[in-house]
């Protein structure tokens, strides 16, 4: 019998010449759990894919079982035990519990499905996990932790040996992160090998026996959990701290106005957002940092109109504002770059110019009708002025790499002359390059007076443009950090975990 | 590998008139200078000039990612109401502005359900085609009405000014509002961006619902516009007018080049593709073909139409 239940060794992996995994190695003892974290763009998710046969590694080994294999697509992958618990979610809403529990391996009775036979397993298996659920109840009517349960329940389903859990408890409330917590336990004891991946440190430290840190797309550390302390697994997810000159904080060149450009007064969203107070300054970088569910995009897009308040009040310099959609906001010179560029950013089968004006038509009308002319002005103005690297105003988004499209978006937005302009990630899924990009608009635009509100999951670079920091933790503000209070990323590491 | 995809998109933007051309030189090829004659070319544009005017609204519905199937039903009762009108008080203005009101009030509801009440455009319109045609056969229990109005079939049927025949005139006037609209108002880079991307649209401050229901306005406005050359033309309304055009129609609008997933979009393309089908039915009637053969070969290029369609969605 091998030790490991998985083992890869010397795993690389690039895409279009960028390296993104650099001779990686991951090992998962027997029955046991091992914790896999790092920052973003540590390549957590490629070596996860790469496992699951989503991609294909460009060399290293893959053992399962002791066993060298190759895994080509998930179904090979599955042949071999290992099962994903997909982030977003892999059930369908409209069928049964049953149904998606049995999908594409249903039961027959010679050609006929045997449903009452597929009822009666599908409720022993969730209840050997302690769940009870009606199996005949649609999917869409259950909450996303139970949905989240029921596909640890499919993927047992499947005589599951290795399974592979992407950020399990982000939308789970405490009693469902409790029973998920009680069910991996138990599948331990069972001799299922789990990898948990998590950003949440506390859970991380209960539940894992091994923890194994991705830095840069290399491995920095892998051994069992006694030997971490909190502050060393942070310390390795910073890559030793070796990241720091890349982003560092430049003094201001204008000092922070004196005049409020935002206040938020109690905001409450539903039970997203709870009690929420801040204020930011004509001039000033205001950061909100929390974990994915903390409330960020929420507070914003409520600030924006695109969603409605439940209780609160927002106030801009001065005045209370209360926007009922995106356009009362835009006409206030408020804007928002939003989380998701692809979905909510741009229309990428449209090109650069068509993109550009829809937020500002008023800026290329001439007599009534747009002006080509002026339309493409405004646009080689935004190629000239944030570098996009694109061939003209003619070019299709789906053309243009990550970085590019994202300035594109931001380019969008500063066309309305924004007072305030509202950042959502405007870093995820952006080349180092760009990023630093990125910073160094925000840091002009507030040098003329204006104001930004910065969210971003990298606290490197919260820490090198924010002049406060609001921490949120559950939709609640738990802290505020001034710059200066903030002299290393662990200090924010450690706010946002509590 | 960029190069080549664009070639691509570009060949088929042109894939509209290459076939229009081929057809036009098969037609000369098999029928001759008979189907080349002046007049029967006029007599094209006139059979398809309410297809043509329908086709210009369809686009933006479309390519606002909609879809509209009320429209014959709205040609039916458009016809009908500006004949009713004209027989009991021979008011031509009024007859105009009865007929335009109630189809632009159809397309607004038909907005109204589908942005308000979030019912898909396919179902709601398929509910209010059945409405309209049914109120159109209750209106006159299913009675043709005739037409004795000279100046209303005159400037909406078979007039002429210059030898030119009115109704391509109107068609032309559609096409060149649509094709502005479209290419150089803020309004059609709105549409095309709902089309496009809805969430990317709204969180762009374009206000989602209402474009909508104003593409559905307008839609049914150029429906009863269609109607009303129905009933110059024929200088008679009957209900069955309009049957199975909203058919023709999207035919036209996505051989065009307009795909059927919304973002996209080409007026002129509809125009030429609705010319094309009615040189086809045109064509296949010179010919000698009867009514079953000319349905099949019609089938045909619609789903050549829908082949080509599919074909650049995938290639995305």
């Amino acid at each position: 019998m091998a030790e490991y239940a998985l083992e890869l060794s010397g795993v690389c992996k690039s895409f279009g010449g960028v390296p993104v995994l650099k001779n990686v190695d991951f090992r998962l003892r027997k029955g046991s759990i091992c914790a896999l974290v790092g920052g973003n763009g540590a390549g957590k998710s490629t070596l996860m894919k790469i496992l699951t046969g989503i991609y294909t590694k460009d060399s290293g080994r893959l053992r399962v079982n002791g066993e060298e294999v190759i895994i080509r697509n998930y179904n090979e992958a599955k042949k071999y035990g290992i099962s994903l618990i997909f982030q977003e979610l892999s059930l369908i809403p409209t069928l049964t519990v049953a149904e998606n529990i049995f999908l594409n391996k249903e039961l027959r009775r010679g050609k006929f499905l045997d449903d009452k036979r597929m009822e009666e397993k599908a409720e022993k298996l969730l209840e050997s996990l302690g769940l009870e659920v009606n199996v005949r109840e649609k999917v869409e009517n259950l909450s996303v932790g139970t949905c989240q349960l029921i596909e640890i329940a499919k993927a047992l389903s499947d005589n599951t040996s290795i399974l592979v859990m992407d950020e399990p408890t982000a939308s789970l409330s405490d009693k469902e992160t409790e029973i998920l917590f009680r069910i991996v336990e138990d599948l331990k004891q069972r001799g299922i090998s789990i990898v948990y991946i998590s950003h949440r440190m506390k859970e991380i430290f209960r539940i894992a026996d091994d923890i194994t840190v991705l830095y840069g797309g290399e491995t920095v550390a892998a051994k069992p959990v006694e030997e971490y302390t909190l502050e060393s697994v942070i310390d390795y997810m910073l890559g030793g701290k070796q990241n720091e000159q890349l982003m560092t904080w430049k003094d201001r060149t204008a000092p922070i106005g004196k005049e409020l450009a935002l206040k938020v007064e109690n905001l409450c969203v539903e039970n997203l957002v709870k009690d929420v107070s801040f204020e930011v300054h004509q001039g000033e970088v205001v950061g909100l940092a929390g974990l994915m569910g903390s409330g960020r995009t929420e507070i914003l897009e409520c600030i924006f109109g695109l969603r409605r308040k439940t209780g609160g009040r927002i106030f801009l310099e001065g005045k209370e504002v209360n926007f009922r959609n995106v356009r009362e906001a835009v006409r206030a010179r408020v804007a928002l770059v939003p989380e998701d560029r692809r979905r909510e950013g741009l229309v990428l089968s449209h090109t650069l110019r068509d993109n550009m004006v829809v937020t500002n038509f008023e800026q290329v009308r001439a007599a009534g009708v747009l002006s080509a002319k002026k339309s493409n002005a405004v646009s080689e103005k935004a190629i000239r002025d944030l570098k996009i690297r694109a061939e003209s105003a003619n070019t299709r988004m789906v053309n243009l790499s990550g970085g590019n499209q994202q300035k594109v978006v931001i380019a969008k937005w500063m066309n309305i002359n924004p007072k305030l302009i509202m950042m959502d990630e405007p870093t995820a899924g952006v080349d180092i390059h760009a990023k630093s990009e990125i910073i160094e608009l925000i840091r002009g635009f507030v040098s003329q007076g204006h104001s930004v509100i910065f969210v971003s999951s990298e606290l490197s670079e919260m820490m090198a443009v924010c002049d406060r920091i609001i921490i949120l933790h559950d939709g609640r503000k738990t802290g505020e950090l001034t710059h200066k209070e903030i002299n290393s990323e662990e200090v924010l590491q450690r706010a946002i975990q509590i | 590998m960029r190069s080549k995809y664009k070639q691509r998109v570009d060949l088929y933007q042109y894939m509209v008139y290459i076939i229009f051309a081929l057809v036009l030189i098969f037609f000369a090829l098999w029928l001759g200078p008979s189907f080349f004659s002046g007049s029967n070319l006029l007599n094209i544009t006139r059979q398809t000039a309410m297809v043509s005017v329908m086709a210009v609204a369809m686009t933006f519905v479309i390519a606002c990612g909609q879809i509209d199937l009320s429209i014959g039903a709205v040609v039916a009762l458009s016809a009908l109401l500006s004949a009713w009108v004209l027989e009991k008080s021979d008011n031509l203005f009024l007859a105009l502005l009865l007929a335009l009101l109630v189809g632009t009030a159809v397309g607004t509801i038909n907005g109204l359900l589908i942005t308000f009440l979030k019912i898909p455009a396919f179902l709601a319109t398929l509910g209010m085609m059945s409405i309209i045609r049914g109120s159109a056969m209750w209106l006159t229990a299913t009675k043709a009405i005739a037409i004795r109005n000279d100046t209303f079939n005159y400037i909406f049927g078979m007039g002429t000014v210059a030898g030119i025949p009115i109704v391509l005139i109107w068609t032309l006037i559609a096409l060149a509002l649509g094709h502005v609209a479209l290419k150089h108002l803020a309004y059609g880079k709105k549409v095309l961006a709902i089309g496009g991307n809805q969430s990317s649209a709204l969180y762009s401050g374009i206000r989602v619902k209402q474009i909508k229901v104003i593409v559905f306005a307008v839609m049914g406005f150029a429906s009863a516009f269609a109607g009303i050359i129905y009933a110059a033309r024929m200088k008679t309304a009957r209900y069955t007018y309009g049957d199975g055009d909203e058919m023709n129609v999207i035919a036209a609008v996505v051989l065009g080049g307009t795909s059927m997933a919304g973002g996209s979009g080409n007026i002129i393309g509809s125009v030429v593709g609705s010319l094309l089908l009615g040189v086809i039915n045109n064509g296949l009637i010179i010919g000698g073909l009867d009514t079953s053969q000319q349905q099949v070969v019609r089938g045909a290029i619609i789903i050549l139409a829908v082949a080509l369609s599919t074909f650049r969605t995938k290639e995305r």
